[in-house]
């Protein structure tokens, strides 16, 4: 009356757990983690759709943004904050949260290390390349037709 | 099937309890052949009022005797029984037959995440072992009261959800993380170190806090509430790490 099927495979038995470090911990890097995932959680509500408001409806809206828009913008110190904030926090929140994942779906040492070493790859790259663009954005380039300029350039 | 008959006979009685025929799909596996685990499929005579067990009871007394699973009390208490039925793990001993649709073949697996020594029975070790790490016993310092140590009825309440825990490890094995590596605490032994935490009369938080800021520890949590759904208990499991989480913040700033 019994039927038997053959299937899959029997899960490993696995390694107890690592003995853990045993000291003083008040604080380590996985709280430090959890706690900026939700404090940056908050501000980059604030600071992406403060960011949106501003480049889609404010005024004209979308039909204002040209190279002079965004000009005019990173010559403000408040917008160059404003994005610098926004790409560090969108950056350093989004890698925390891959390097969760990472760490919690890869199983082998050598999967999360090959992983984690392309993320912070790109991590770098991308913070690197942006924090330089926001910084030594040249809004008015020489030789560019003036109509295409912010206001503030002098007339060529 | 012999035993199928005789049943069948006592439930014609006015007034005596529905039967039905049930098929469990129990997965099984033998050490000793080495073989690989297979599903293999027994129908028998269960009634209205019975549970999983009782089927299972059946199987192995009346079928076949080498079918494996532990249980101790029957009745909800001892938490040997945890097992998944139906995909959600469960006690075999509280759950009716009636309320999983015995129309189908009902599935039982052994809870995932521990290693199967055989058939249903898993290797609990690595679950203990991580509810002794969190130190669950009464913590004091200084010399011991004459009397009893006394706690306000609010007191005792701040933890009274958290002292339910069975250790039956039906949230641990429900648990994504911990299916992962199986290093993370688990549910289980975060829920037995909150019912010290937050115990007026102990003075040992400090100790299990630390021991569960580890990285292994509650940060690993991610809030999926498997635990909550999968407790035998009722236990807010889930809201039970929160909190643990919170007084670590509390403390650290």
């Amino acid at each position: 009356m019994a039927t038997t099927t053959p299937t899959g495979t029997l899960a490993a038995p696995r390694s107890a757990r690592a003995t853990r470090s045993r000291g003083s911990s008040r604080t380590n890097m996985e709280m430090v983690g959890w706690l900026f995932m939700r404090l940056s959680g908050v501000l980059l509500i604030v600071l992406i759709f403060g960011h949106l408001f501003v480049n889609l409806m404010v005024g004209e809206g979308i039909n204002r943004i040209d190279f002079a828009f965004v000009g005019g913008k990173w010559a403000d110190p408040f917008w160059q904050f404003w994005d610098l904030a926004m790409l560090w926090l969108a950056m350093i929140h989004g890698t925390n949260g891959m390097r969760t994942i990472i760490n919690d779906y890869a199983e082998r040492d050598r999967t999360r290390l090959v992983l984690k070493a392309l993320l912070y790859l790109a991590f770098f790259v991308t913070v690197v390349l942006g924090t330089l663009v926001i910084f030594t954005f040249e809004p008015c380039p020489i030789g560019a037709p003036a109509e295409l300029l912010p206001s503030f350039c002098p007339a060529p | 099937m012999t035993a199928l008959a005789e049943t069948t006979e006592t439930s014609t009685e006015a007034g005596a309890v529905p039967s039905f025929d049930v098929t469990l799909r129990i997965r099984r596996f033998d050490p000793d052949t080495g073989a690989e685990p297979r599903w293999e499929e027994f129908t028998v005579t269960a009634h209205g009022t019975d549970r999983v067990l009782d089927a299972m009871h059946k199987v192995k007394w009346e079928v076949d005797g080498s079918l494996t699973f532990r249980r101790s009390c029957a009745h909800g208490i001892c938490g040997s029984d945890a097992m998944r039925i139906n995909g959600r793990n469960r006690l075999a001993c509280k759950t009716l037959l009636k309320d999983l649709d015995p129309s189908k073949p009902i599935v039982i697996e052994p809870i995932k995440g521990l290693p199967v020594i055989k058939d249903l029975v898993v290797d609990m070790e690595p679950f203990f072992a991580s509810y002794r790490e969190v130190m669950p016993f009464l913590i004091t310092n200084g010399n011991a009261p004459t009397k009893e140590r006394l706690q306000s009825p609010e007191d005792r309440a701040r933890y009274d959800d958290t002292t339910k825990c069975i250790l039956c490890a039906a949230c641990t094995s429900s648990c994504p993380v911990f299916w992962t590596d199986g290093q993370y605490f688990g549910p289980a032994a975060i829920v037995n170190a909150h019912r010290f935490i937050f115990d007026s009369r102990d003075e040992g938080a400090a100790q299990r806090l630390e021991v569960l800021n580890d990285k292994e520890g509650v940060w690993r949590c991610r809030t999926t509430f498997n635990c909550s759904e999968a407790c035998p208990r009722g236990i807010e499991v889930t809201k039970a790490i929160q909190e643990v989480k919170r007084a670590m913040i509390t403390r650290a700033f």
